[in-house]
């Protein structure tokens, strides 16, 4: 079995994972895809299943539909990765599961914008509808700067931020929960914490253990079997607890970071990611 | 292992389990360098970040 990990940029989690898969007997190969040019329906692969790792979203989605086109199974798949890619689709995922989430208008239009944000209130959050790292969040806390910041996204942005995602402030502790999900099993969770409303580790945000309870346990299976057709994957969800509602299910990730939660946890993240990838090709690590 | 940044000549100390690929900060300027091949061992400036770049 020829096992590829495909990625352009080796991080911590990279080297991680390519450990943990020789820690079960395996060799990944490291496939980068700035040196794919992939012939149209005659790609020959050189692997067999292919762990999807790349940095940038655009090019990950792109390999793996090219690497499933050839017949190769990739984690996760290019469906789930392009439902968790874009955060309209992942909100229309989890609201036909029946996935509480918090309340979220898409709007296409400046105007339409503005009275979805009146309507939900201020502070209201405006997101962009790809993206990570908690890049270009906004909290717009009145009129005046939601008129500044949607005149902002039209006048500057690219069609991207044509596609207004705004959601409702939910007035969480200081701290979100970040759940692993490995297939359909929780195995793992961390508070981040931080004194910003934006608790992103990437931002800034600190990582402490989150017990697994039946609920989060519940609500991240039900969370990673909307976004992936009921496959389940390997996943990252972020939850908000609501003083009112309890758990939301603010977004999933699907090429995760996990530096951060391997020793908070006592949960060997990357070993667990490998011999999933492992188990999914039949092969019993 | 040790190489030179290319931004400002400062000397990195580069793990002996150096992958190609692998983003090394530079301490001294703080640019993130990449591995660009292992025999011989080359660094370049890695890619600034995208606007899809996360996870």
């Amino acid at each position: 079995m020829r096992i590829g990990i495909l990625c352009s940029r080796v991080r911590v989690e990279e080297k991680l994972l390519f450990a943990a898969f020789e820690s079960l007997g395996a060799a990944p190969v490291r496939i980068d895809e700035r040196a794919l040019a992939a012939p149209v329906g005659r790609l020959v692969p050189e692997v067999d299943v292919l762990l999807e790792r790349s940095v940038s979203t655009t090019a990950g989605l792109v390999a793996a539909q090219i690497y499933e086109a050839a017949g190769v199974r990739v984690i996760n798949s290019a469906a789930t990765a392009s439902v968790c890619a874009d955060k309209v689709r992942t909100s229309l995922a989890l609201a036909a599961a029946d996935v509480p989430q918090p309340e979220t208008i898409v709007a296409l239009g400046e105007e339409a914008a503005l009275d979805a944000i009146e309507y939900l209130g201020y502070p209201a959050v405006l997101k962009p509808a790809v993206g990570s790292w908690g890049r270009l969040l906004a909290r717009v806390n009145d009129r005046d700067a939601a008129e500044a910041l949607l005149e902002h996204k039209s006048v500057l942005g690219g069609p991207g931020h044509q596609v207004f995602y705004v959601q409702e402030y939910i007035r969480k502790p200081s701290r979100d929960i970040r759940a692993f999900v490995i297939g359909d099993e929780t195995i793992c969770a961390i508070y981040r914490s931080a004194p910003h409303w934006v608790t992103n580790t990437a931002r800034g945000g600190q990582a402490s253990n989150c017990p697994v309870t039946p609920e989060i346990a519940d609500l991240c299976r039900r969370a990673a079997l909307a976004v992936s057709g009921g496959a389940g994957g390997v996943l990252a969800i972020d939850l908000l607890e609501d003083p009112a509602r309890g758990l939301l299910v603010c977004e999933v990730n699907h090429t995760m970071e996990f530096r951060n939660s391997i020793d908070t946890t006592g949960v060997d993240i990357p070993g667990r990611i490998a011999r999933y990838v492992l188990e999914s090709v039949g092969v019993v690590a | 292992m040790q190489a030179e940044c290319v931004e400002c000549g400062a000397v990195i100390e580069v793990p002996e389990d150096v992958m190609q690929g692998e983003i090394l900060p530079c301490a001294d300027c703080g640019v993130e360098l990449e591995v660009i091949t292992l025999e011989p061992l080359a660094l370049d400036l890695a890619p600034l970040e995208m606007e899809d770049w996360g996870e």
